[in-house]
């Protein structure tokens, strides 16, 4: 058992070390990685001044290590745009893209499982047709779209709700709902699949020859066990739901992480984009990781299995 | 996904293409031709700006001109750009998939075929590069290189072919120990014969599967890109750039953000259809 643990932790101590590899060697892809951090205006001086008290002119392995050392001490480096540490600029914004994610989450959980739940059991019903055409729309609606058309109807012509910004409690309802909407799709197809694996097993017959009603398998035994992959699948949308706050933020003006992304992209702000990138990788790989050691919490048979990858 | 999954017994006749997949495969190819025959179909050059029919609702008509979908903030014709966003849409999606499909393959296959240390590095590159969110590579990758269209194929192709790479590399090491490849083998067959001709077939089936899957997701992540400015570069039309201009006009021009969206969702709901289709097809045990 522990023995599964060090491995799949090992792993994902690779996986990081492999991500920071691969943005240090991306940055130096562009030939002068200089180029990326400097401000449009800046003069060759500049440009040379900044290379050398960057150490840029050194040699790659010492520079791999510096940066490797630099980022083990929580440092993401300056900005040199607005001259500012990264690392506090990102802790400025983190809650914002927290509360998104939670509220995203609060409604692909909310939605997402009662209705897949409620698919699988009702499968032959006519009103499952619907709520398939429900899942597929959210699967395939583009955030940014369904995010401007909830604008047009609830803020611009209905007025129900801000358009955009963070100044008020009802602010963050439409970009939860836009965020939510395709890990809604994903957790509903999940846990219909699950649940309707279940519902072939022998305990569910057992149950109806026992004269349970379906309400009470379903809830005391069946959600259960149907809820291993749920879980799982569970850890990597908030994973995506992270990174696809990018775009949700970008439609409503909210001041989170995905929001600084965009902006310091535009301003060229390279290291802001690389400490962001580099804390949603970790996150991701986190998640993975927590999501593989519940999953095997639960089934003990995975640890048997072995093989995770 | 849909209805298909549940009897069984039909599994010896050929299956009738369930009826809700026909008008999205028609929508779809309907798609394909106007991307094709975009100069012909479309009423207007997409570039063509007329100011004095700037933001007008569609149905417009301006010195003979009708804007059928309306005109943008630079009196583009809105539909014409809807159109020729079409074009870069799949054609980005078709490059990006095509070339991560085969990149990706190829990497599965040599990994499950000579094992050992090759095995161990490719895999281990896949495990890596997929727990990246592809958006936030996408996005660091961009923000080096610079935006344009090639760098927007490079970019989806080099985020995704681990998903190939993966299904490839279960797939072959199912394939490769059967006796016919061991045969092959044994009969002096050389690497190249022995993936192209012997396992190749054998696994083109999943491959395809994540292939359709992939592309409704890679029309996705180039609007998405588009929408952050990090993907075609204007004036060329692409339906994510246009979002990002209507979102600025949603409260006096509804038009320029609403149809090059529902066009964008169109495609990738007759994708998702398509794809999920021929998943329940060709992989039975998926549901």
């Amino acid at each position: 058992m522990s023995a599964f643990f060090l491995k799949r932790t090992l792993q994902a101590i690779i996986a990081v070390m492999g991500v920071i590899t691969l943005i240090f060697f991306l940055q130096r892809l562009s030939g002068d990685p200089t180029l990326l951090l400097v401000p449009q205006n800046a003069t060759q001086a500049d440009i040379d001044a900044l290379r050398h008290s960057l150490g840029f002119d050194r040699p790659l392995v010492v520079q791999y290590l510096d940066f490797m050392r630099n980022l083990l001490s929580f440092d993401l480096g300056r900005s040199f745009v607005q001259n500012v540490d990264v690392t506090t600029l990102i802790w400025s914004r983190l809650p914002y893209t927290l509360m998104l994610a939670g509220g995203a989450l609060v409604v692909a959980f909310g939605i997402g499982i009662p209705l897949g739940v409620l698919m699988a059991v009702r499968r032959d019903k006519p009103e499952v047709r619907p709520m398939m055409a429900l899942v597929l729309a959210c699967q395939s609606m583009p955030t940014f779209w369904s995010a401007i058309l909830m604008i047009l109807v609830f803020a611009v012509w209905l007025g129900w709700l801000p358009p955009s910004g963070a100044r008020e409690p009802a602010s963050l309802i439409m970009p939860s709902i836009a965020l939510g909407m395709l890990s809604m799709a994903t957790f509903a197809r999940v846990s219909r699949t699950a649940v309707l694996d279940e519902l072939e097993k022998d305990y569910v017959r057992t149950g109806h020859a026992k004269g349970l009603p379906m309400r009470r398998i379903v809830m005391r035994h069946l959600l259960r066990n149907a809820s291993i992959p749920v879980v799982s699948v569970g850890a990597l949308e908030i994973a995506n739901l992270l990174a696809g706050a990018v775009i949700t933020e970008t439609v409503f003006a909210w001041p989170g992480l995905g929001q600084l992304t965009v902006q310091a992209i535009n301003a060229r702000d390279f290291l802001v984009v690389q400490g962001v990138v580099l804390l949603g990788s970790v996150t991701a790989i986190v998640l993975n990781l927590i999501a593989d050691l519940l999953y095997s919490l639960i089934d003990p048979r995975i640890r048997v299995g072995g093989d995770t990858a | 996904m849909t209805e298909i999954a549940a009897p069984r017994r039909a599994s010896i006749a050929p299956r009738r293409i369930p009826w809700p997949i026909v008008p999205f495969a028609i929508m779809l190819a309907v798609l394909v031709a106007m991307t094709v025959f975009a100069p012909y179909v479309a009423p207007l050059d997409p570039n063509q700006q007329n100011l004095l029919a700037r933001l007008k609702p569609p149905g417009h008509v301006a010195r003979g001109v009708t804007y059928l979908l309306g005109s943008d903030e630079l009196g583009r014709d809105v539909l014409s750009r809807v159109i020729y966003g079409a074009r870069v849409s799949l054609s980005v999606a078709f490059a990006s998939v095509v070339l991560s499909g085969i990149f990706g393959s190829l990497l599965g296959m040599v990994a499950a075929f000579y094992r050992g240390w090759i095995e161990i590095i490719i895999m281990r590159i896949v495990d890596i590069v997929l727990s990246i969110p592809a958006i936030l590579l996408a996005i660091i990758t961009v923000a080096v290189v610079g935006p344009s269209l090639y760098t927007v194929v490079i970019v989806l192709a080099f985020t995704r072919w681990p998903r190939y790479a993966r299904v490839a590399y279960g797939q072959t090491l199912s394939v490769a120990n059967m006796p016919y490849v061991r045969l092959s083998r044994f009969m002096g067959a050389g690497w190249p014969r022995l993936l192209g001709r012997h396992i190749l077939p054998n696994i083109a089936g999943p491959l395809i599967v994540v292939a359709t899957l992939e592309f409704g997701l890679m029309v996705l992540f180039e609007a998405g890109l588009s929408f952050l400015g990090l993907g075609v570069q204007p004036p060329t039309s692409s339906w994510g750039a246009m979002l990002s201009v209507g979102r600025n006009y949603v409260a006096t021009a509804w038009w320029i953000a609403t149809f090059p969206g529902l066009a964008l969702f169109l495609l990738v709901l007759s994708i998702n259809l398509i794809g999920d289709y021929t998943r329940d097809r060709l992989d039975p045990r998926s549901r």
